[in-house]
């Protein structure tokens, strides 16, 4: 049970109150209809998965209901930092 | 190869049992290699050891970053059936479980399989229906799954609670009587030794930092933390850490990793007889040879390499294991661990050439790869020996994702592996 | 005479009333205090227990949670029979009863004890080279023998009847270990006003203190000092402190979980309690104090009942007052052993000798014991035992060689060192660092926020252990936010002091020796075994661990595992670090399932949701089914009605008159603001835009991927506001998933989205006389057919109740679904009831309305789909707005095999002799003579008894389905090919006129 930070709530709490939400940073296409087969599965399909810093979304989904990004090491399983929906992805290195 | 039988015990029983032959050897990395194997699990082993069997490449390594079967294969509750839905996966699964029927014969070790049925139980008319669809279409590709009334359920498994006052009560079970256990470790090992007597270098303690490529894109070899080591074709059979292997050939996949949990209990005299799995409740059990109760648990809802996950989530899973087996609750939890595993979007594996020529993956097994250890190894070691799949695993590929044309076992029947 | 090892006068327990109890059907007395194993060591009982594989009598080994070997039955009564219960941690109570494991027919007698005689055959590792020849034997015979002659004691066979708590804990400073250092550490941290939780798994909290009766701290004996600290902290409003509470497990971000036994010390136990506790505590630091294990010697037959640790002796004397033995040796390899000797034989206990395996000893202690006479060989060894049910004789040999000696004995002590206990620390992620000069693994790099303090931070020292704990304290609680204490040196002193000690065998036992020496008592793992391991290129100790078994009996090797390690690395000529270390899986001692489990079990095994009308429904005898976490009336049988019946007389009833149906379980959600019809667009394939207030349409949800994810009724109820409907089950995906795109995706629509699941209670009043039903009740609407026609949507009254009606059919029929808050759901439905009757209408339930829906031809979501299907392959690509520029799946949709040829359309099935109703998820063959393997063309997805056709129905995807209307196809059933013809979805009413008449 991870203990996350809501950027809008300012509070920590556990993360039984939180979604999941996959990989961060991957905007829909705004031309969706219109591209590649290739683009389609590199945007709904291929993920980074990295061994270390990941940028991956939340969901307050029992508190504030929104959803936010966080970067976290996945493997020490450890925040860095947790953001708001739409700022930019900060500039971190992994704890390695 | 010294080989093992009763007859072999009573020598070397004699003999204070100080004449047992190392089951494989390990020897330094040479400088090149046929085919490079990456990862020493179940999976990878196997596929070596079919190389030098079935298509007689013996200058093969298997190069393992920790000690063989320290991943997946030695983390897992080691469940086998073959009752899946889709026509490729019960080809791809059946396959395994012919294998594993001659198994411990063919590599002369006992790799232990149980054929002691598995049981799915069904909790609502929805997975009656699930479960009505998997019986019928597994009949007709002639896997075994057959349905059982609640009482019948029973009988097959005495402690299980069929009362209908249960928060979600049996209504029913698909059971695969061919279904059922085997050792993981020995399924390492036993491939390990078989394939090391065929020639087969298996290299521990020895982790893969980069992959290299020549000029034309193609395979050229590994770096490794023992130094550089060619070859024309590797073979990624490295489950949760297949993304960041594949990275270094520049090869993106469609997976990600997720933190998986089992536990089992202390050691009791037999109790459980067979295997049951409840999607519903999220329950996996099964009890041991040696008398521990073996239960699988969920993974955590986030991506980590960590090999650890909550209590929450063993807790969620116990509730389950108590909730059809009331009187386990006295029971205790002696152990539990974390595993890693790679998910792809249709829970369906990828066993195929990928668009880097010489280089071939083997993953995203999920939650389910003991069970087709042996028929994916075996396949595999033909996509790699013959550069084209073998027919039951051509529908694996990587560029499913870009066509649409899925295997989806998942969203067809809500059953997880 | 009872108790007849209990010393008079000695150890800490009250002599008062004596505790009767039984083992093995046999009385003993005890005394409150006691552990069951002081107790049966005060009678003079040390075989307790058989060993896993070789069913070797066994003692106590020690006097703590570390025992592998006197595990025993405590049976309560029927259904309180818990297995495997360590004798050394289970406290005595009047009238236990414990019963031995693993033995047939007796204890004393086992038959199974002939494995040992074959012992070399079952070396490490035997099973993996039989067992293979023939092929079937081994389901057959091999396992389940040697699954009979495994596994410990029997598993409780009832279900049980005591309940479990579970409790959540926020503090400053959580100290694992009440000995000195972690009372030190409390002590520093609460002062400081910190909020601090102090656990320990002893009853009594003072860890080595209950042994070391010669130790001093400030000025008091060390047993004093810990009872007066613990009322001290006990008093504290900022203290908690938890006896009988062992810290389990260390998990992500300082979470830690520990299990509290309440009541397995009770005789008469309150029925209210539980009996056990979970807590799960969230600490801003955590001290470990988890103090260290003392390692036995591995010799030749180590293991007889009688050989136990040297602590444990003293324990048993200083706290529990109980001398293990009239005649008792000592076998070690470091100082803190000569304290047993010493303290036994002040005790007037009689010492045969020390044996000590270092050339030359040197420490006060070794003077200490030669001063009260006690024979010290220095640089002798342990060769050998003798006494099969008790040990009796120990032969004892200089290790540079020379004569033999013989010690008549009836107990030996031994100790190789002290293992510090890393477990919770290693559990925490953090790094171990292996120290050469001690040769230890110590706690090296952190990664949580936590300290060790005492043993097991290697420091053994009681002086160094107190004032680094304290130091500990005081920072920590620093860290957590408090002002630090002032500094503070304590006074400590221990009589002896533990020195270094080595790992692994002992003089003796060296490579090829055929001498038993255990390394791991419970899964009988020798030394031999060990090295025949690494020859076997076991050469990581996690495989020597899994070829051996070492470490993975119930004690997971807290005695053993040092030794193993360094047998191996012997072995293998490589240092102990370059083998590596077994990781420490949680839990550290075995935790109950229930305390894990806790309230959740039986109807609080999950919440059971229920609509308004529940009860009413089952009042009227209705049968329920699970859907999700809703209880749902499935039909209503009548007096002598089956399910069949019942259907079919709601179905027709449907249809002839009318029929009340419950759909509250549907998923409701409100989609608001001036963007709400944009948004609409965006999440549905249908256009929106132009849909008019008051109207409803029929809305698919797709996935990106293309593949159908939900559907619903959805009325515009005005410019700005929709009426979502969703699936039973899917409300909260769907809005989650809506959420995402508003959120992430779309944030610059204004929108609001609200679920309104459980705030309507949905009334469907389906059937030709509907409207005649409602319309007593209906306020402001006008619901005639011209004014609110089929998918419409008005607000108003009924029943006096702010209400939505719908006018909607997911039967085919006129119908209407009333929304009402849900509040007043129960009393609406029961005023549409007693109308409804007059009118000859019926209650039905679910099975009815999928029959209903499936005369009509109309999907379930879940049912005619399962993830993998496309609104054509429904044959719903006419909800598709086709002008639309983007929907969520618009790109997933165009994916060249969702628009190949040859996918699975739906179609209708009839079967050809109309009295066979189709299995669902029977399988579809154009050809029924091919052989197994067959080619699968599709399945059935829905199939029911139509009353309404006369005759069975079905819906089937096929592939090309829609091109093979008419066709004869084949369902090859385990008995019979059933013989079906592919027709239209639509069964009844196909031109759709009933919704009108």
């Amino acid at each position: 049970m991870l203990l996350i930070h809501c950027p809008y709530c300012e509070e920590e709490r556990p993360e039984a109150e939180f979604r999941h939400a996959g990989e961060a940073h991957i905007a829909r296409p705004q031309n969706i209809a219109e591209i590649s087969d290739e683009e389609f599965e590199r945007y709904f399909f291929i993920r980074s998965n990295p061994k270390g810093l990941v940028f991956e979304r939340w969901r307050h989904i029992h508190g504030c209901a929104r959803f936010f990004n966080a970067a976290r090491d996945t493997v020490s399983d450890r925040f860095l930092k947790t953001y708001k929906a739409g700022e930019p992805k900060p500039a971190l290195d992994g704890e390695g | 190869m010294k080989k093992y039988s009763a007859f072999a015990i009573a020598r070397e029983a004699l003999r204070g049992n100080t004449g047992w032959p190392e089951q494989w050897s390990s020897p330094e990395p040479k400088k090149s290699y046929d085919v490079i194997i990456i990862g020493g699990g179940g999976h990878g082993l196997g596929t070596a050891y079919y190389l030098a069997r079935e298509h007689g490449i013996t200058n093969v390594a298997v190069l393992e970053k920790g000690w063989l079967g320290g991943g997946n294969t030695g983390r897992n509750t080691t469940i086998i059936r073959s009752n899946y839905l889709y026509d490729e996966s019960a080809a791809l699964y059946n396959h395994a479980i012919k294998l594993w029927a001659g198994l411990s014969q063919d590599l002369n070790y006992n790799v232990m399989y149980s054929a002691r049925g598995v049981m799915m139980l069904a909790h609502n008319v929805h997975d009656v229906q699930v479960f009505k669809r998997h019986i019928h279409a597994n009949r007709l590709n002639g896997v075994d799954n057959e349905w059982l009334t609640p009482e019948q359920a029973k009988r097959y498994c005495p402690p299980l609670e069929i009362s209908r006052d249960a928060r979600y009560p049996v209504v029913g079970a698909a059971l695969q009587r061919r279904g059922g256990t085997a050792r993981h470790d020995a399924v390492a090992w036993g491939y390990a030794r078989a394939a090391s007597d065929r020639g087969v270098d298996i290299i521990q303690n020895c982790e893969v930092t980069g992959i290299r490529r020549g000029p034309d894109g193609a395979i050229t070899g590994v770096e490794t933390t023992r130094g550089p080591i060619k070859a024309r074709k590797v073979g990624v059979v490295a489950a949760g850490h297949s993304s960041v292997l594949m990275q270094m050939a520049d090869v993106q996949v469609p997976l990600e990793s997720f933190p998986l949990q089992a536990l089992v209990s202390e050691p009791v005299k037999p109790v459980f007889p067979c295997v049951v799995m409840s999607n519903s409740v999220h329950a996996y059990i099964s009890q041991s040879d040696k008398g521990e109760l073996v239960i699988g648990a969920g993974t955590d809802q986030y991506t980590s390499y960590s090999q650890t996950g909550s209590l929450s989530i063993l807790q969620h899973t116990l509730e389950a294991i108590c909730e059809l087996f009331p009187m386990f609750t006295r029971m205790k939890m002696l152990r539990s661990w974390g595993g890693i595993v790679d998910v792809t979007p249709d829970r369906s594996p990828i066993l195929a050439k990928t668009p880097v020529k010489g280089l071939y993956v083997n993953c995203g097994w999920g939650t389910g790869g003991f069970k087709a250890t042996p028929g994916s190894a075996h396949v595999f070691a033909h996509t790699i020996a013959r550069d084209e799949p073998h027919p039951i695993n051509a529908s694996y590929t990587l560029e499913r994702f870009r066509t649409g044309r899925l295997i989806d076992e998942a969203a067809a029947a809500a059953v997880a592996h | 005479m009872t108790q007849p090892f209990r010393l008079p006068g000695v150890g800490r327990l009250d002599a008062g009333k004596p505790l009767a109890f039984t083992f093995d059907g046999k009385s003993y007395t005890g005394r409150e205090g006691d552990t069951l194993a002081s107790a049966l060591l005060a009678n003079g009982v040390h075989l307790v227990g058989r060993s896993f594989k070789y069913h070797r009598p066994r003692g106590f080994l020690s006097a703590g949670p570390e025992e592998p070997n006197a595990l025993v039955g405590i049976h309560r009564d029927a259904a309180r029979k818990t297995p495997n219960v360590r004798a050394t941690v289970q406290e005595l109570y009047d009238g236990l009863a414990a019963v031995s494991q693993n033995r047939w027919p007796s204890l004393a007698f086992d038959i199974g004890a002939i494995s040992d005689l074959n012992a070399p055959l079952f070396s490490a590792g035997f099973y993996y080279k039989t067992f293979k020849w023939p092929r079937a034997a081994w389901d057959r015979l091999y396992e389940p023998a040697i699954r009979r002659a495994a596994g410990l004691g029997n598993a409780p066979d009832k279900p049980d009847p005591d309940h479990y708590a579970n409790r959540f804990a926020h503090c400053d400073v959580l100290v694992i270990g009440a000995g000195p250092a972690g009372l030190a550490a409390a002590l520093a941290a609460c002062e400081t006003g910190a909020r601090v939780i102090l656990a320990d798994e002893q009853p009594v909290p003072g860890g080595r203190l209950r042994f070391e009766a010669d130790a001093r701290i400030e000025g008091k004996s060390g047993w004093d000092w810990a009872e007066e600290t613990v009322a001290r902290l006990a008093a504290r409003d900022n203290v908690r402190v938890l006896t009988r509470t062992t810290g389990f497990g260390y998990y992500a971000q300082n979470m830690i979980g520990l299990v509290e036994r309440v009541t397995d010390h009770l005789a008469n136990p309150d029925p209210n309690a539980p009996r056990e506790r979970l807590w799960q505590v969230r600490a801003k630091r955590v001290v470990l104090a988890t103090g260290a294990i003392e390692r036995h010697m591995v010799f030749p037959d180590n293991d007889r009942p009688g050989i136990m640790l040297a602590s444990s002796a003293r324990t048993y004397l200083n706290h529990f007052g109980v001398a293990v033995g009239n005649r008792i040796a000592v076998y070690a390899a470091e100082d803190s052993a000569y304290a047993a000797a010493i303290d036994l034989k002040k005790h007037g206990v009689g010492i045969a000798a020390i044996i000590d395996s270092r050339a030359a000893p040197e420490s006060p202690a070794v003077e200490e014991a030669r001063a009260l006479g006690i024979d010290v060989l220095a640089g002798h060894a342990v060769i050998g035992t003798d006494g099969r049910l008790r040990v009796r004789r120990v032969h004892v040999a200089p290790i540079s060689g020379g004569p033999h000696r013989e010690f008549q004995v009836d107990a030996l002590l031994t100790s190789s060192g002290w293992t510090p206990a890393v477990h919770l620390f290693s559990q925490s992620r953090g790094k171990l660092a292996f120290d050469e000069a001690t040769q230890r693994f110590l706690p090296g790099l952190y990664v949580q926020d936590a300290v060790s303090v005492g043993s097991c931070n290697g420091t053994f020292d009681l002086a160094s252990s107190v004032n680094e704990a304290f130091d500990a304290g005081a920072k920590v609680a620093k860290e957590a936010g408090f002002r630090k204490p002032r500094a503070r040196q304590m006074e400590a002193s221990s009589g002896t002091p533990w020195s270094i000690g080595m790992a692994g065998a002992s003089p003796g036992v060296e490579p090829g020796t055929s001498k038993m020496a255990f390394v791991d008592f419970q899964n009988d793992v020798t030394a031999k075994d060990i090295r025949q391991a690494v020859r076997e290129g076991m050469r990581s100790i996690e495989h020597v661990k899994r070829f051996t078994t070492t470490g993975m009996a119930t004690d997971q090797g807290k005695t053993s595992n040092l030794h193993g390690l360094a047998i191996a690395s012997q072995m293998l000529g490589k240092p102990i670090p370059e083998v590596g270390l077994t990781t420490f899986r949680p839990p550290y001692t075995p935790v109950t399932f229930g305390a894990l489990v806790g309230h959740s079990r039986g109807r609080l095994f999950e919440p059971t949701r229920r609509t308004p009308t529940h009860d009413w429904a089952k009042a009227q005898g209705a049968v329920f089914e699970d859907v999700g976490q809703w209880k749902r009336a499935r039909y209503f049988p009548q007096v002598g009605e089956d399910m069949h019946a019942a259907v079919a007389r709601e179905s027709r009833t449907v249809r002839e008159t009318a029929g009340i149906f419950d759909a509250s379980t549907l998923g409701k959600i409100e989609v608001v603001g001036p963007d709400a019809a944009r948004f609409m667009e965006l999440m549905y394939t249908n256009p929106w835009a132009k849909l008019g207030v008051g109207r409803c349409r029929y809305g698919i949800m797709l996935r990106e991927d293309g593949f159908i994810y939900d559907d619903g009724v959805v009325g515009r109820i005005a410019e700005d506001r929709f009426h979502v409907t969703t699936t039973t089950g899917g409300a909260p995906r769907v809005l989650h998933h809506m959420e995402d795109y508003l959120q992430t995706e779309f944030p610059d629509l204004k929108v609001w989205l609200t679920s309104t699941s459980e705030q309507w209670a949905v009334i469907a009043v389906q059937g030709p006389r509907s409207r005649e039903i409602i319309a007593p009740f209906v306020e402001g609407i006008d619901i005639s057919d011209e004014a609110m026609p089929h998918m419409s949507v008005r607000e108003g009254r009924v029943c006096g109740v702010p209400a939505r009606l719908f006018r909607i059919s997911f039967t085919g029929e006129r119908g209407f679904e009333i929304n009402v808050p849900a509040d007043y759901g129960l009393s609406v439905w029961k005023s549409i009831w007693a109308e409804g009757q007059k009118h000859g209408a019926c209650a039905y339930g679910t099975e009815t309305m999928h029959v209903l829906r499936a005369e009509k031809g109309f999907i379930i979501v879940g049912q005619e789909t399962d993830g993998t299907v496309t609104p054509d392959d429904a044959g719903l690509s006419w909800a598709i707005g086709r002008k639309k520029a983007d929907f969520v799946g618009i790109r997933g949709l165009r994916r060249p095999d969702l628009v190949a040829e040859g996918r699975k359309q739906l179609v209708g099935l009839k079967t050809v002799d109309p009295q066979i109703v189709l299995d669902e998820g029977a399988q579809i063959v154009a050809d029924p003579d091919q052989p197994v393997p067959m080619k699968m063309i599709g399945h059935v997805t829905s199939s029911y008894w139509s009353s309404n056709c006369g005759r069975s129905i079905a819906l089937a995807l096929i592939e090309n389905g829609r091109a093979r209307m008419g066709e004869r196809l084949y369902v090859p059933m385990p008995d019979e090919m059933v013989e079906a013809e592919v027709t239209s979805t639509i069964f009844f009413d196909e031109k759709g006129e009933r919704l009108h008449g």
